[in-house]
């Protein structure tokens, strides 16, 4: 059975992307911040499936650990590492807090690099892996509104292009998600377009439908492709005015 | 925020909380002067509306564990029996009972203590439930079962949540060999003949009936039953090689062979169609065979995404009563023409005899022996004073009408339907919720809402 490694593991879309691989026959390992709240949704997971599905520590904000950790993983050596690690935060106090706005920077990009690495590492020698995470499109231009968190995901978003650019003779995949408006705990109480957002399962099926073949860089709701490529485009006279 | 159940109306102005914990449950309840659980929303009328405050169930959504020995599955309320079915199907478990959609909570499917088509043999939801945590109105958390507060066990079910909020529980999953079901689909010419049906099909698990509500004269009570079991492997010959090689496995949903056109099968003026071509595509033999995958046997309506919109902006209600067997015939037949005579209703109803029911004290549960009958009708002027007029017969025939479908009916109506039931329902209510702070817009209505309400 082949395993995927999921990295912040309590989030909603984590949560509906384990236990979509787990259905496509897929080993879930999960792994987060939170022992304990992972330990629930490993709970959850391993009744659905009816296999045991392992619970691990790992934080972001922790690079130093990340070697131990990845070497240490339970079972045969994982086919795959997908992240969903992420932090919104509060913008407005993002904006005026330097050490906020370094924990944001660390949890969405910097963070997630030496795991990223060494699972690139790993599949490159073995020509074989997946590897996926989740951006944003609030990384494809700086609004007003979250610009911080949007530079940290505009980092990982090319950070991960570099990477598909680099391993893309090594038959490893790397898709980026960038998954628009999602119902989550992330969002919850915010007023959201229901033409624009989509649930995690959606996120789920859309990740678990191109970890074979297909496109590479995703937005779950594909109008999101054609709002982005406005939005990138609009001249920055223009962009800098607007008020959204 | 304006929030809705299935039908659409009424409509409530409220706040809904989805706390992610029993505490975060318990802190909303102890801070709120009213307020009432909600899970899918899938009731159509009132039951799980509430003014100020809804707290959904939505996210308590985890599996706790399965006992692959028993059945026996614990989870969070808001577990949905969509996902059960997705889990463990194909693993050979079932929900014991399950509702005509899938997409109902576990909470929600106690709450409104469900009954399926195996309603003869197998009773309501609450009949396979090992237990229930509740956060009562007071916070606290409280395991009930048969053994533990067997009272408070009994009026949770079918309670509507107004004993406290459902957190978790634990349900017997049934097992079985393949996720298919042999249907027989029987035509009655008549009410005497569908009776006759339900009368001989008492030996099957499953049965339902549609029954065409337009039909006068002698052909009053036209209808279809169809009854069902869980097919064994060896009974799925009809079906391709690939297929049976995995029985469990429902087939993917394009290559699905139904005996009828899918999406038609709406119990709306569209699905004329559809019961036509059960009726009549089935020449000469009156009884005809067919595997089916379980959910176009007990979840047709399910294909159709939001099939409640069809009805528009002001809503419908499902009208769903019982009447005791023994008033059976007479009574259909005088209500039937009624709702016919109308011309408000829904083309088809569904109809369904229903086996004994214990009601344990403090169980304030829908079903009886006898027919229950369920049909649309969307929210008019003409409506309220039809359905009032329904009200007083079923009444009449020792009937009751069945909160989980209900918009509307007076409190005389429920008190003279369910009586010496509520009595008992009301003396748990006032123990565990003595400020009567648990209530919905219908318990409102209904004159549940506070101490000596009636």
């Amino acid at each position: 059975m082949r395993a995927i490694v999921i990295l912040g593991a309590t989030s909603d879309i984590a949560r509906a992307t384990a236990l979509a691989f787990g259905q496509a026959g897929w080993q879930p390992i999960l792994a987060g911040r939170d022992i304990e709240a992972v330990g629930r949704v490993a709970g959850d997971l391993s009744v659905r499936l009816g296999r045991p599905v392992p619970a691990l520590v790992f934080d972001a904000a922790q690079p130093e650990t990340h070697r131990a950790f990845w070497e240490n993983l339970p079972g045969p050596r994982p086919d795959a590492l997908f992240c969903a690690v992420g932090l919104l935060g509060d913008h407005e106090a993002t904006r005026h807090d330097p050490d906020l706005a370094q924990r944001i920077v660390t949890a969405n990009f910097t963070g997630l690099l030496g795991v990223f690495a060494l699972a690139a590492d790993e599949f490159e020698q073995r020509g074989k892996g997946l590897l996926i995470g989740i951006s944003s499109v609030a990384g494809d231009r700086g609004r007003a509104h979250n610009y911080i968190y949007g530079a940290a995901k505009a980092g990982f978003t090319a950070f991960l292009s570099g990477l598909r650019q680099r391993l893309s003779r090594s038959g490893v995949r790397v898709v980026t998600v960038k998954p628009g408006f999602v119902n989550t705990a992330m969002t919850e109480g915010k007023a959201l377009p229901k033409a624009l957002t989509a649930s995690p399962q959606e996120v789920a099926k859309a990740i678990v439908a191109v970890a074979e073949k297909g496109a590479e860089v995703i937005y779950v709701k594909p109008v999101w492709r054609l709002i982005m490529l406005i939005i990138r485009h609009m001249p920055e006279s223009i962009f800098k005015k607007m008020r959204f | 925020m304006r929030i809705t159940n299935w039908g659409k109306y009424p409509v409530a102005e409220s706040t809904l909380a989805a706390p992610r914990s029993q505490a975060d449950t318990a802190q909303l309840l102890r801070g709120a002067d009213t307020a009432i659980g909600r899970g899918m929303g899938r009731c159509y009328g009132d039951s799980s509306l509430a003014e100020p405050l809804i707290i959904s169930s939505r996210r308590l959504d985890r599996m706790l564990d399965f006992n692959p020995a028993t059945g026996r599955l614990a989870a969070e309320a808001g577990v949905t029996l969509s996902e059960i079915l997705d889990a463990f199907a194909p693993r050979g478990w079932f929900p014991p009972v399950t509702p005509g959609t899938r997409f109902v909570s576990l909470g929600g499917a106690i709450a409104s203590d469900v009954h399926g088509k195996n309603h003869h043999v197998s009773g309501c939801f609450g009949q396979h439930t090992a237990w229930v945590d509740l956060v009562t109105a007071g916070g606290e958390t409280v395991r009930c079962s048969p053994e533990l507060e067997p009272e408070l066990f009994a009026a949770t079910h079918g309670g509507h949540g107004l004993t406290g909020f459902i957190a978790q529980a634990a349900v017997d999953l049934v097992p079985i060999q393949s996720a298919y079901i042999r249907q027989e689909t029987v035509k009655a010419a008549n009410l005497g003949e569908i009776m006759d049906a339900f009368e001989q099909s008492g030996g099957w698990t499953y049965s339902v009936a549609w029954i065409d509500c337009a039909a006068a004269g002698s052909g009053l009570g036209r209808s279809v039953l169809m009854r069902g079991e869980h097919a064994r492997p060896d009974e799925l010959g009809k079906l391709p090689a690939k297929l049976r090689a995995a029985p469990l496995t429902l087939p993917p949903a394009h290559t699905l062979s139904i005996p009828v056109d899918f999406p038609s099968f709406v119990l709306n003026p569209w699905s004329v169609k559809a019961f036509n071509m059960l009726y009549y595509g089935k020449a000469h033999s009156g009884v005809s065979e067919s595997i089916v995958p379980y959910t176009t046997f007990f979840y047709p309506l399910d294909a159709v995404n939001e099939w409640n919109r069809i009805y528009g902006k002001r809503g419908f209600t499902q009208y769903q009563f019982v009447i005791p067997k023994e008033a059976g015939r007479a009574g259909l037949e005088k209500i039937l023409a009624r709702i016919a005579a109308s011309g408000l209703g829904s083309f088809l109803a569904v109809l369904k005899l229903f086996g004994r029911q214990d009601h344990p004290k403090g169980n304030m549960s829908f079903p009886m022996e006898g027919y229950t009958l369920a049909l649309d009708f969307p929210i008019g002027e003409k409506l309220f004073p039809l359905l009032d007029t329904l009200d007083a017969m079923v009444l009449d025939y020792g009937g009751r009408l069945y909160l989980t479908k209900d918009a509307r009916m007076s409190a005389e109506t429920f008190r003279r339907g369910y009586g010496a039931l509520l009595d008992d329902f009301l003396a748990v209510k006032q123990r565990w919720d003595p400020q009567w702070r648990l209530q919905s817009l219908q318990s409102r209505r209904l004159g549940l809402a506070r101490q000596g309400g009636m």
